[in-house]
């Protein structure tokens, strides 16, 4: 038979691969806004903050920081620009981990903060503020740090771990993260109740997710895990794909998904201990990321993968913005917000949809 | 490239599924209905053969010996489209053919587009690419899977009831477009069919298991006989074999219990 020859009432004017590449196409747009959207929320969350100066300055010490004041070349090197940065970082990474948990894990609701890691991270942060108990021998705000992504890494390896059993079932893996989150936040009712008030409001303050503490250094490490993780994702883009149909199609189409899930899954701890290390609890994000992504341009991870980390950071750059301008002078802490913007945009994409799949 | 099978065991958690399955042959160029009552093991079998649930024994295709190579290597040469294709993917079903292509061989896009461009029509699929898989139904689906084997050309393509959600239409339709692909490309093609109908019109060659075991095997009017159908099946059935149509066999009556 000629591949040309079609039956007359299938006759459609356009090939199924031309037709294909212009749904890439629209794809490749959409991910194009995305990354332009947050270009402009990065500038935007860079000019807004306590000391108005005008958008024109502020780019202008971006650009050329020798012709600005000292000050404003301070403000916006020193205090906004790694916030802004941070908040792009982490909303990437946290979608990021999202995405590919809810892959991994064949589970729309599974992401860092369902999974238990970001109650074992608190944890992790409690120890250092309430009992200035630190698992790794710094000091300061490094402890506090280095206690979160501890925990936070050995929750994840905990599913980790609980996947390399043989016939451990995907779904008892996400029943071991809910159990661990639940575990983690006994733990952490301990520690406030013995906590004093001052330690208490820390504590609190840390859990409810602040990008303010934000440093260069910070961000080169929250942005070196994502930079060894991306690649991995984006080298193992088919076979996470192929996951969506199905372990047993996936291994028919010879993936071995065992250890694929292994690595990936490892992937995934890396991202999430960072990036709650660093910001503290940071909820939504990580759920909500991908399921914008989804319905934007579908789950084939060429495309899904992108959007994810796109979709991720622009909620918390636009959520880093309002926690400034909500209520002038004040900033309110990120975390609280993030539920609060993403969630009409998440309801309305939904009843838009009302579709089948997770989405 | 002739499918053998000898020796092959396998069993699911503590519990034994095929016992000493042993020669089974199939022929390039035929389809091979792999036929037996619920349970009998049928697609552990073929899942035995793809690698994809772990069994001992001999499984050769022509030179290659399948069982010694890992599931990746077998799933150059061999595909398995499983019983079930439900999905929730959200992908459109030009994603999903192309997906099936990219995990298997790394090509120029455009070769890979035109491969998937032809197995969607031969499927007569065209008219759906764009849609998402979860939006079908589920013969369409079945239909969809079938197409995402086909793309990878593999040398022993192997379908779990592939035409069990299909129309009358699809069902002609897959049947004789798998038949003449197997014809034409000489590989070969085990599928697991419960119409008996069907396989006694399209197969040209039969394999029966039932409990686990090989019970027998050869060509359609050899095993479609009244007898061998109340021991498999513990029906009561009439068949015939005319010469100028299709072959007629017709169910009577349910006898005894058929042991699960
Ligand atoms: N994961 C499993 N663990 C234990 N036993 C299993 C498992 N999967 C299937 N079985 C058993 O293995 C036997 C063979 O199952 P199989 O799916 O191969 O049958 P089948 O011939 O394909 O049946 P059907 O016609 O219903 O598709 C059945 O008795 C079934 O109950
Ligand atoms: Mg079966």
């Amino acid at each position: 038979m000629k591949a040309t020859t079609r039956l007359s009432h299938t006759a459609k004017p356009e090939s199924t691969a031309v037709r294909y590449l212009a749904r890439q196409r629209r794809q490749r747009r959409l991910i194009a806004l995305a990354a332009l959207a947050v270009l402009i929320s990065l500038l935007v969350d860079v000019a807004t903050g306590p000391g108005a100066y005008a958008l024109p300055d502020v780019l202008k010490a971006l650009v050329a920081p020798s012709e600005v004041s000292r000050i404003l070349e301070i403000v916006v090197w020193e205090i906004r620009l790694p916030v802004a940065l941070m908040a792009i970082i982490v909303g990437a990474s946290l979608a990021v981990a999202g995405a590919e948990m809810q892959t991994l894990l064949d589970n729309p609701l599974a992401d860092p903060f369902t999974l238990g890691i970001s109650s074992a991270a608190s944890f992790g942060a409690a120890l250092a503020i309430v009992l200035d108990f630190g698992l790794l021998p710094v000091a300061g705000t490094l402890l506090l740090t280095g206690n979160a992504f501890l925990l936070a890494m050995f929750a994840s390896l905990a599913i980790w771990a609980l996947s390399r059993l043989r016939g451990v079932s995907i779904q008892t893996m996400v029943l071991m993260g809910i159990a661990i989150m639940f575990f983690f936040n006994a733990l952490l009712g301990i520690l406030q109740y013995v906590a004093s008030a001052e330690s208490l409001q820390q504590l609190m303050f840390w859990s409810l997710g602040s990008l303010d503490k934000a440093s260069w250094g910070k961000l080169g490490l929250a942005g070196l895990a994502l930079m060894i993780t991306m690649p991995a994702f984006i080298r193992a883009r088919s076979q996470l794909t192929a996951l969506r149909l199905g372990d047993v199609q996936a291994k028919a189409m010879g993936i071995d998904v065992g250890r694929l899930r292994l690595r990936m899954l490892l992937c995934c701890a890396l991202l999430s201990a960072t990036a709650v290390a660093f910001v503290g609890t940071i909820g939504f994000v990580g759920l909500v990321g991908p399921h914008i992504a989804r319905l934007l341009v579908g789950e084939d991870q060429r495309v899904f993968l992108p959007m994810s980390a796109l979709t991720g950071a622009l909620i918390l750059s636009l959520t880093s913005i309002l926690s400034k301008t909500l209520i002038p002078g004040i900033l309110l802490p990120i975390g609280l917000l993030t539920a609060l913007i993403g969630l009409p945009f998440f309801v309305s994409l939904i009843l838009r949809s009302r579709r089948e799949t997770w989405r | 490239m002739t499918l053998t099978i000898d020796h092959l065991d396998c069993s699911l958690g503590k519990r034994r599924i095929l016992h000493d399955v042993s020669g089974l042959s199939a022929s390039p160029g035929e389809i091979t209905a792999l036929i037996g009552p619920n349970g009998s093991g049928k697609s552990t079998l073929l899942k035995a053969i793809a690698g994809i649930e772990a069994a001992s024994g001999r499984i050769r295709l022509g030179e290659r010996q399948l069982d010694a190579l890992s599931l990746e290597q077998r799933s150059q040469c061999l595909y398995y489209l499983l019983q079930d294709t439900s999905t929730q993917a959200a992908l459109s079903v030009f994603e999903a053919v192309l997906l099936s292509r990219r995990t298997q061989v790394a090509e120029p896009a455009a070769t890979a587009l035109s491969a998937v461009e032809r197995a969607l029509t031969s499927l007569e699929l065209d008219p759906l690419a764009e849609r998402e898989l979860v939006t079908l139904s589920g013969g369409q689906r079945q239909r969809v899977a079938i197409a995402q084997a086909i793309v990878r050309k593999p040398k022993l393509l192997m379908l779990d009831e592939p035409t069990s959600a299909l129309d009358l239409h699809h069902q002609l339709q897959v049947l004789d477009y798998l038949r003449r692909l197997a014809r034409r490309e000489g590989i070969v093609i085990v599928l697991a069919i419960h119409d008996l109908n069907l396989a006694a019109r399209f197969a040209d060659h039969l394999w029966v298991v039932k409990e686990g075991r090989h019970i027998v095997s050869g060509m359609p009017e050899q095993v479609l006989t009244p007898e061998r159908l109340r021991d498999i099946y513990a029906i009561e059935a009439h068949v015939e074999w005319p010469i100028d149509a299709p072959p007629r066999v017709i169910p009577l009556s349910a006898l005894h219990r058929l042991g699960d």
